[in-house]
């Protein structure tokens, strides 16, 4: 199956990124353009026409209030007295002024199916153990494949947490995990429900990571906020420490954010890069060309299994780092 | 630069339909899902344990069993060798007795023999004493049938009698 993905994979830069022969092959907008967000879904070219979902633009102006229209009339250029803007690629209105803008973009619609899919397998799987007795059945079909994934991280949260009270973070972590798990490997899967950068884009980080925040930090211990206002140190250190605390406590959720959407950007513009190699080799003869292909074929190849492998290891390391950060917010007076 | 600038409507999508999400899933997902495997769980553990139980019980219940039957082995053991001792017993008793009873009865045989054999011999010396008298009357009256043989009979006792006293005297 992953073989096949890849495959898939190459022969979508084929079909997407297509280079009129002989000219410059447009690196950074094929890159860009595929780690970015956009208000339509580009599937292919076919021709010089350009094959793509639109998708419903929503925005609401200062001056004109709510709109709502097709992003295919954007393409022709003004609508409604707005276009979208060659430099920040955003829609803007004749002004240049940014309107509120709560479009269904790629990543918006790639965001509501992954969510639609990971709660119809999580309540199917929970219908399951409605349905039967656990103790009288061993899990089949979808319950057996999800169980495994909730277990392992209400483990976790067992570990890291403690008995106490990890049964109230766990549906977090779990809920957590499985989102970024599924949108890294929906990001792997180069063509149209997957290939959205989701887990890429720091606003979809940002948002988990302050969940992770508001989850450590509104339901902290006494003697977590002891540590960070009044910590047991000498007395010269007393005004400095409550400053480096908060600094630390601030900083847990930017380095959540930014390791998981660095790390998936990351991965993906390496492969859009080694693809990118073949079409820019094109006009340097058959010989370097052919053997280039081959060259970033087999890297692309192990680029897209080092890949499956990050995605799940982010996944982990996100809840695994969550899980603690709640942990170290729950420990009590020893 | 765009990568790193969160954008609002997706900041704003993210929130919505991640919270909803989060809710669905905490409410009807997840806890169902984790108490029926912490369920089946401890029950895996229960029926382990109880397995575990079971099988010491039983390997107890075999040594129980193997000790009676060792125990009831020797038991048998024993009375057939008491058995054994008291048949022994009792025919060396009757043995005993038996030669006792013989003994007796031999010993009564005994007396009563010589009982006989004493009034037999009696029997005979009374007649021999008897026949013995008839003889010497007879012998007697056929020799004192006339006077001087009585008197020259009676000389010749008295003499003899003399003599008699007097080598007893010398």
């Amino acid at each position: 199956m992953l073989i096949l993905l890849l495959i898939a994979c190459s022969l979508r830069a084929a079909g997407a990124d297509q280079p009129s022969g002989g000219t410059d092959v447009d690196v950074p907008g094929i890159i860009f353009g595929h780690i970015g967000d956009s208000y339509e879904w580009h599937i292919t070219t076919w021709r010089g026409h350009s094959i793509a979902i639109p998708l419903p633009v929503i925005v609401r102006s200062r001056t004109t209030g709510w709109h709502v229209f097709s992003s295919h009339h954007l393409e022709e250029g003004e609508y409604e007295g707005f276009h979208i803007d060659p430099d920040s690629g955003k829609i803007v209105d004749s002004a240049g002024v940014r309107p509120f803008d709560i479009s269904i973009t790629k990543n918006v619609l790639s965001l509501m199916m992954s969510c639609l899919l990971l709660v119809v397998v999580i309540l199917l799987t929970a219908r399951w153990y409605r349905r039967h007795d656990p103790e009288k059945e061993a899990p089949s079909g979808l319950a057996a494949a999800v169980e495994p994934l909730v277990m392992m991280i209400h483990e976790m949260a067992r570990d890291n947490i403690g008995e106490q009270d990890y049964r109230r973070y766990s549906p977090y972590l779990c809920t957590a995990f499985l989102f970024i798990l599924l949108n890294n490997f929906l990001g792997i899967v180069p063509f149209f429900p997957g290939g959205a950068n989701l887990t890429g884009n720091i606003a979809i980080t940002m948002v988990l990571a302050i969940c992770t925040f508001l989850t450590v930090n509104l339901t902290g211990t006494k003697h977590y906020y002891k540590d960070i206002f009044n910590p047991d140190v000498p007395g010269f250190l007393k005004p400095i420490m409550p400053v480096i605390e908060i600094f630390s406590t601030l900083m847990k959720p930017v380095s959540l954010t930014i390791r998981l959407f660095a790390n998936m950007l990351a991965g993906h513009i390496l492969i859009l890069s080694l693809v990118c190699i073949i079409f820019i080799m094109a006009k340097y003869g058959a010989v370097l060309f052919g053997a280039m292909t081959v060259v970033s074929v087999v890297f692309g190849v192990f680029m897209d299994l080092l890949e499956c492998l990050v995605a799940f290891i982010q996944a982990y390391v996100f809840t695994m780092l969550s899980s603690i950060y709640i942990g170290l917010a729950r420990q009590k007076e020893e | 630069m765009d990568l790193i600038t969160p954008d609002s409507g997706l900041l704003f999508w993210m929130v919505l339909i991640f919270g909803i999400v989060l809710f669905l899933l905490w409410k009807f997902g997840f806890p169902i899902i984790t108490q029926g495997v912490e369920k089946r769980t401890r029950h895996i553990d229960e029926a382990l344990r109880l397995s575990r139980e079971a099988e010491a019980r039983m390997q107890e219940l075999a040594g129980e069993q193997q000790r009676l039957l060792d125990k009831t082995r020797a038991e048998q053991t024993e009375i057939i060798r008491e058995a054994t001792r008291t048949r022994e017993q009792m025919i060396a008793q009757a043995r005993e007795e038996a030669r006792q009873e013989a003994d007796k009865l031999i010993e009564k045989a005994r007396i009563e023999i010589a009982a006989e054999k004493e009034s037999a011999l009696r029997e005979v010396r009374r007649e021999v004493a008897l026949l013995s008298t008839g003889i010497a009357e007879k012998v007697l009256r056929k020799e004192l049938s006339d006077d001087d043989a009585q008197a020259a009979y009676l000389n010749r006792l008295v003499d003899e009698m003399t003599s008699r006293q007097n080598t007893d005297k010398s």
